[in-house]
């Protein structure tokens, strides 16, 4: 068989610097609206036109005034949301919010791509095998995830992670927060720090060893190499299992620092796993489109097609059994997340949004036979489902971080196709630096004559 | 299903050869009536020509009838015929009503995918079952061709079973 190769053309390049100038341009006017605004009243923000005063401390505080009842009875009514030394303009700490909820976004998907390699290589699954190095190319994002997520944390850190303030520990301040203080163990910078580096670096070479064994194959042939990326699939597997549910709770669920769900880490997982499964489909579609792959049947998309329809529904699942327990129960600790994301117009409408995207379209969409086979409704579908996860992520982090003065205009636009159209760069960078068929993959022939009914 | 009473029923030792055979005899414009296999034969009902199973869009329609028959339910009892307050919650509480809604769907779709099933694969309770040679349940594949929809002679079809490569052809009538 010929060897396929992927290039990166000129033209993609073009494209893609285009939407990436555009991306910048957008920015830069959310930003220049967002900073005016900040003085003035918010055009995003109804909410926010009652406090339409230039930037003081006691502002800031009076503006969190109405979020503390929440917490007043933790006995500490006087609890700041912020710091008074270091909060930082409200448009600022809204591109950190943007900062970090596409780095987690992205990340996500780069990780799940791993992980979906992992997957498929750990179930001896044959089907997959003729698009395998798709998902394979998304890891090569993960470093830049994670230094990304080093440098944002470290430099937005405080406005993103209110337990990072160190008042909130010290009995004797004013400020202490009993509640956070008793996370220490768990909540402090360096062991945050460490935890992010493990993470990523365990991903990392896990993702490093599946790619090299898996372009020695392409060299040398034989049914060894796939058991030894069986083997290494199992073993990210089992730290994925660790370490994807922490690295939620580390970087998601503490920013809602008061707030728990023990179901938070795979609430994110479920979230990130649809969005990659809808990235690996459009991206293959694409490709086919553009007239490679030809090895991958109808019957590999129509599957691709049922993995986003099922994993809608898993979102959907979890998301729901987050959402009943606390709505069942009632408990003020933990209703408070909701409240959050239900009494402000904005965010309720982010929050219907969310569900009609990422539950209502695909599962209504996606479950005749036939729209799962046709490349239009793929791609159609996958690219709601692309944006609706981002705004489940946007819903996890704005209203935590810049709680009634959050907002979606041209900033979070510009930052998100920015964010895009870097991960698209390393991703098809790194796709065309090897061939787009792994050639030697034992179940290559029976992803070939793949077919579903 | 039970529109003839006289058959020509070739017995075949293997699914290849079945499969060749249905091409060849399909295209001397002969209709195969049924293939009975000991086990599922991969491209069997497209070599026959079969469409696809509607039973997709019977389980929709079962499902959404248990979607609404949930409901309706809930609502009927919690709302209107003994309303209870559970949890300081309204009467009327979707949210709550979702699980119960889920299972019902379930249960509807599946059962009304099974007796769906039952009834048009002849299996309903009164059903005669149809044997056409009862090594199709061991190691044999059997064709089945309805002589009444077909211009063609058992003789004729008989020669035409044995040139694609049927092991045997016998005669099968029900009264």
């Amino acid at each position: 068989m010929a060897e396929e190769q992927f290039q990166f053309t000129a033209k993609a390049k073009k494209i893609l610097s285009i939407l990436a100038i555009v991306g910048v341009v957008l920015l830069g006017l959310g930003i220049f609206t967002a900073s005016n605004t900040d003085h003035h009243a918010t055009i995003d923000d109804p909410d926010a036109t009652m406090h339409n005063a230039p930037i003081v401390v006691d502002d800031l505080e009076d503006a969190h005034a109405t979020e503390d009842i929440d917490q007043d009875h933790f006995g500490e009514p006087e609890h700041a949301e912020e710091a008074h030394g270091d909060g930082h303009a409200t448009w600022l700490k809204r591109i950190f919010a943007n900062l970090w909820i596409n780095n987690m976004y992205f990340l996500g998907i780069a990780l799940l791509g791993v992980f979906f390699v992992a997957i498929q290589y750990v179930s001896q699954a044959g089907w997959s095998a003729s698009l395998i190095r798709i998902p394979l190319a998304f890891g090569s994002y993960l470093p830049i995830a994670g230094i990304l997520t080093l440098i944002i944390f470290l430099v937005g850190g405080h406005d993103i992670f209110h337990w990072t303030h160190s008042y909130l520990m010290d009995p004797n301040d004013p400020r202490y927060d009993e509640i956070i203080a008793g996370k220490e163990a768990y909540l402090n910078t360096p062991f945050f720090i460490a935890r992010m580096i493990v993470y990523f670096v365990g991903w990392y070479i896990i993702f490093r060893f599946i790619r090299k064994r898996s372009l020695e194959e392409d060299i040398n042939g034989g049914n060894n190499y796939f058991f030894k990326l069986r083997g290494i699939s199992a073993v990210f597997i089992v730290f994925f299992a660790v370490t994807s549910s922490t690295s939620a709770w580390d970087w998601i669920l503490s920013i809602d620092t008061h707030w728990f769900s023990t179901m938070f880490g795979w609430y994110v997982f479920a979230s990130w796993w649809v969005t990659a499964l809808a990235a690996i489909t459009l991206i293959t579609v694409i490709l086919k489109e553009n007239g490679y792959l030809k090895i991958v049947t109808t019957g590999v998309l129509h599957d691709l097609g049922k993995f986003v329809f099922a994993f809608s529904i898993f979102w959907t699942y979890i998301w729901f059994s987050q959402f009943m327990l606390i709505y069942y129960s009632n408990i003020p600790e933990e209703t408070v997340y909701f409240i959050e994301r239900l009494s402000s117009d904005h965010y309720s409408t982010v929050f219907f949004v969310n569900l009609i995207l990422n539950f209502f379209f695909p599962f209504l969409v996606f479950m005749p036979r036939d729209s799962k086979r046709h490349t239009v409704f793929l791609k159609i579908v996958t690219i709601i489902v692309l944006i609706g996860h981002w705004f489940d992520f946007y819903l996890m982090i704005t209203p935590a971080v810049l709680a009634e003065n959050g907002g979606f205009g041209l900033l979070e636009i510009g930052m998100a196709m920015i964010f895009g159209v870097g991960f698209l760069f390393v991703a098809l960078t790194s796709l065309a630096k090897h061939p787009l068929v792994a050639k030697n993959h034992p179940m290559l022939e029976e992803s070939k004559h793949h077919h579903v009914f | 299903m039970e529109s003839g009473k006289n058959f020509v029923v070739g017995i075949f030792d293997d699914e290849s050869i079945l499969l060749s055979a249905i091409k060849k005899i399909r295209g001397n414009d002969v209709k195969i009536h049924e293939c009975y296999t000991p086990y599922p034969v991969h491209g069997l009902d497209d070599e026959l020509g079969y469409k696809r199973s509607r039973i997709s869009i019977a389980a929709f329609v079962f499902g959404l009838t248990g979607t609404s028959l949930a409901f309706l339910m809930m609502i009927y009892m919690m709302g209107i015929d003994w309303p209870m307050i559970i949890g300081g919650k309204d009467h009327i509480a979707i949210p709550s009503f979702i699980p119960v809604a889920f299972e019902v769907t379930v249960l509807l779709a599946a059962l009304g995918m099974v007796a769906t099933f039952f009834v048009i694969s002849n299996l309903k309770p009164y059903g005669k079952p149809v044997t056409f040679d009862i090594r199709s349940t061991d190691d044999k594949h059997v064709m089945a061709i309805d002589l009444a929809k077909n211009s063609k002679n058992t003789k004729e079809l008989s020669t035409l079973l044995m040139e694609s490569g049927a092991s045997e052809v016998n005669e099968k009538s029900f009264n």
